[in-house]
């Protein structure tokens, strides 16, 4: 019976293969699925984003580029006294505040020496000189300017456009200032999630809108994400360069400000003059995606929690059942073996009936013979002698018979399968003794070789019996039609003691060596042959830490041999035992 | 009617003996086998009617001698011995062409009776026989 720990070893390694086999594959799905899906639905939101972004510099340059060449067409066609004539330009001014949604702050003119000669607007700035503004010189060397976001003279961040042309020789320039509240809000509509803000840059890193939080800590992170986005625009030369002007440039690096890992979206706009940029904390844009890992990295937990329960819970109720097996089948192979001994018990009586049956027939028939001298008169010449000697005989045969029934009774009597110490040559000799009716009848020639001194084995007699009865029935089966030689030999082998029995007769054909041992295999016809005898066999001398081998050629014979562990080596069973067995 | 001639085969003499006394005493003539190989040569000498045969003997068994009885003097009738054990076989010897079978130990008047109705059918095939020959003859 195998022991606790046994089962306790089986148990754990049944369920740790469950939880192993079942969580790999989880484990792989989880993983590569996560990673995949991470990466889709990042890329999905940079994506996303980037649309976004694009978007809204469309929007932006539209915007501005709507406002320049609303003042080119009043440039080209209104002339330059429409403008001098300070109440066609307040009309001017006025026109367009309505047809365009108030964007024009003001509308003014201004001469080549950068006084401003004519003004519409709120602001009464009347001959404001501008001759020394950086808009001034930028529009004498372009034509068209579109200045950063200043203050200017009025204090109020603004930024103009600004539009040369000629009239009659002279150069002028016509500016406006357009509304930073309407423009911002261009550029603040973009307001994505929580931390998601979108705000303009000039080349120098300031900023031309307002973000909603201040942002001034970041401006070196900013001019660094500037230059690197122009500097690749000119490393690919010109055609990435007009390229990388309509592209965004994403970066995902640690925000200086936050020191959370923030995605940097930008793109060009006013021709690489500004910057759009476009930020949101990765935590923040990517917050679906934490959700959706979150939720799988629970399932996940609860999945492995489940399967190792299962699997501990599993294997148990398996290795219960496994027990529950084992000691109905430690049940059934005692049945069997006990089935098996009253198999050969069987074959065994047949031959002692026989034997007991010889001298009961000489004594019937010589009684019978006193009965006829009786009939014919005791005292008739020699019917005197006749009798006694008939007498004798029947007493001669009777006393056959009893010798039969007590060996019969002190095999029977030796069912006990407690192991205790004996001597294998007694045994042989007793077996020999039970089997000889069955050999004589066989033509079996018994013959013994039986080491004298041979160590004592620890095993149960009844056992053991049946292990050399088994032995010696199938050697006899197998020279039953020619007879042969049957020769048992004991021997010591150090502290084994080796037993053979060999016969001269038909031999185990190779196919069937392999199947020798199995349980109800026979090639004895049906009826004939259990199948159980060296399977039994095979069993009990296991038991005994024992071997058994076989050695076998068609037509010449079989040797099986058994190889027993000596009781010294073993063991020997308390002696209180062998005393309580008489 | 002739005497009976009656041949007992069995390896246990003792047995042989006593029933060879106890026939003789009946006024058969009988003679005693201990082996089928012993039987089957004193067959050649001695014209029996009748073999009384145990069939289970050491060297040829019961049923491999009342095999030769049959093949060398189809008319001589065999009467089985048989133990408990081995109905099969004395079954089998009936199929080889046995006249009867007797269980061990045997009652002496039956196995007499028994002896009686194997002589009488010798007998009859014999006179059988011995009219077929003539009719053919003449």
């Amino acid at each position: 019976m195998p022991d606790r720990q046994y089962y306790r070893s089986l148990h754990r390694s049944m369920a740790f293969t469950v939880v192993l086999v079942s969580l790999m594959p989880l484990a792989l799905i989880t993983l590569i699925g996560g990673y995949q899906y991470t990466e889709i639905y990042k890329g999905r939101v940079m994506a996303h984003l980037e649309e976004i972004v694009h978007k809204h510099e469309q929007n932006i340059d539209t915007y501005l580029l709507e406002k320049v060449g609303e003042i080119r067409v009043l440039a080209d066609n209104m002339g330059v006294d429409c403008f001098l004539d300070e109440g066609k330009l307040e009309n001017l001014h006025k026109s367009l505040m309505k047809r365009h949604g108030g964007g024009f702050v003001d509308l003014g003119l201004v001469n080549s020496y950068g006084i401003q000669v004519a003004y519409s607007g709120p602001f009464r700035l009347g001959l404001a000189d501008y001759s020394q503004s950086v808009w001034f010189r930028e529009v004498q060397k372009r034509t068209v300017y579109v200045s950063d976001v200043f203050l200017g003279l009025r204090g109020v961040p603004h930024f103009i456009i600004a539009v040369q042309f000629e009239s009659e020789g002279k150069k002028w320039v016509l500016r406006t200032t357009i509304d930073f509240v309407a423009f911002n809000q261009l550029v603040e509509n973009i307001h994505i999630g929580r931390t998601g803000l979108a705000f303009i840059i000039n080349r120098r890193g300031e900023f031309q809108t307002k973000p909603r939080i201040d942002l001034s800590a970041e401006v070196p992170f900013l001019r660094e994400l500037l230059q690197k986005a122009t500097t690749d625009a000119r490393e690919e030369g010109s055609f990435a360069l007009k390229k990388a002007r309509d592209m965004v440039v994403s970066t995902i690096a640690p925000n200086p400000l936050t020191g959370r890992e923030t995605i940097f979206l930008s793109t060009p706009l006013k021709q690489g003059d500004w910057l759009l940029v476009y930020q949101q904390d990765s935590a923040d844009a990517f917050s679906d995606l934490a959700q959706t890992r979150n939720l799988a990295l629970v399932v996940l937990l609860i999945g492995v929690i489940a399967i190792t329960f299962v699997a501990f819970y599993l294997s148990k109720r398996m290795v219960k059942r496994i027990i529950a097996a084992d000691k109905e089948k430690e049940m059934m192979n005692e049945q069997v073996i006990e089935a098996g001994r009253l198999a050969s018990l069987g074959e065994l009586a047949a031959g002692i009936a026989h034997e007991i049956n010889n001298p009961v027939a000489i004594m019937v028939e010589e009684a019978g013979w006193v009965q006829d001298l009786l009939a014919e008169g005791i005292d008739k010449n020699g019917n005197t002698d006749e009798t006694k000697r008939a007498l004798t005989q029947i007493r001669t045969q009777g006393a056959r018979c009893r010798e039969i029934t007590h060996k019969l009774l002190s095999f029977a009597r030796m069912i006990d399968p407690t192991t205790m110490e004996l001597q294998l040559n007694e045994l042989v000799e007793e077996i020999i003794g039970l089997s000889n009716q069955r050999t004589k009848y066989a033509n079996v020639q018994v013959e013994t070789e039986l080491a004298r001194d041979l160590p004592t084995i620890a095993a149960s007699p009844s056992e053991m019996q049946q292990v050399l009865l088994n032995l010696v029935n199938n050697a006899v089966d197998a020279m039953e039609k020619e007879g042969g030689t049957l020769t048992i030999t004991t021997k010591r082998d150090k502290d084994d003691v080796l037993m053979t029995v060999a016969d001269t007769g038909c031999g185990i054909p190779r196919a069937n060596m392999q199947r020798l041992f199995d349980p109800f295999f026979t090639t004895k016809p049906v009826g004939k042959g259990t199948g159980l005898g060296l399977s039994i066999i095979y069993g009990i001398v296991n038991k005994m830490k024992g071997e058994i081998s076989v050695n076998s050629a068609v037509d010449v014979g079989t040797a099986f041999t058994v190889r027993i562990p000596s009781a010294a080596k073993t063991g020997v069973p308390s002696d209180e035992n062998a005393e309580e067995r008489g | 009617m002739q005497e009976m001639k009656v041949l007992l085969v069995d390896d246990e003499v003792d047995f042989t003996s006593a029933i060879q006394k106890r026939l003789a005493r009946r006024g058969l003539t009988v003679k005693v086998a201990q082996s089928g190989e012993e039987c089957l040569s004193s067959l050649e000498k001695f014209p029996a009617d009748v073999v009384v045969l145990d069939m289970k003997m050491p060297g040829m068994d019961g049923l491999h001698t009342l095999r030769e009885i049959k093949r060398r003097h189809p008319l001589v009738e065999v009467i089985m011995l048989t133990g408990h054990a081995s109905m099969e076989s004395a079954v089998e010897g009936m199929d080889q062409g046995a006249f009867h079978y007797l269980m061990k130990p045997a009652d002496l008047d039956e196995l007499v009776y028994k002896l009686e109705d194997a002589c009488k059918r010798k007998e009859i095939r014999e006179r059988k026989i011995r009219s077929t020959d003539n009719g053919e003859e003449s």
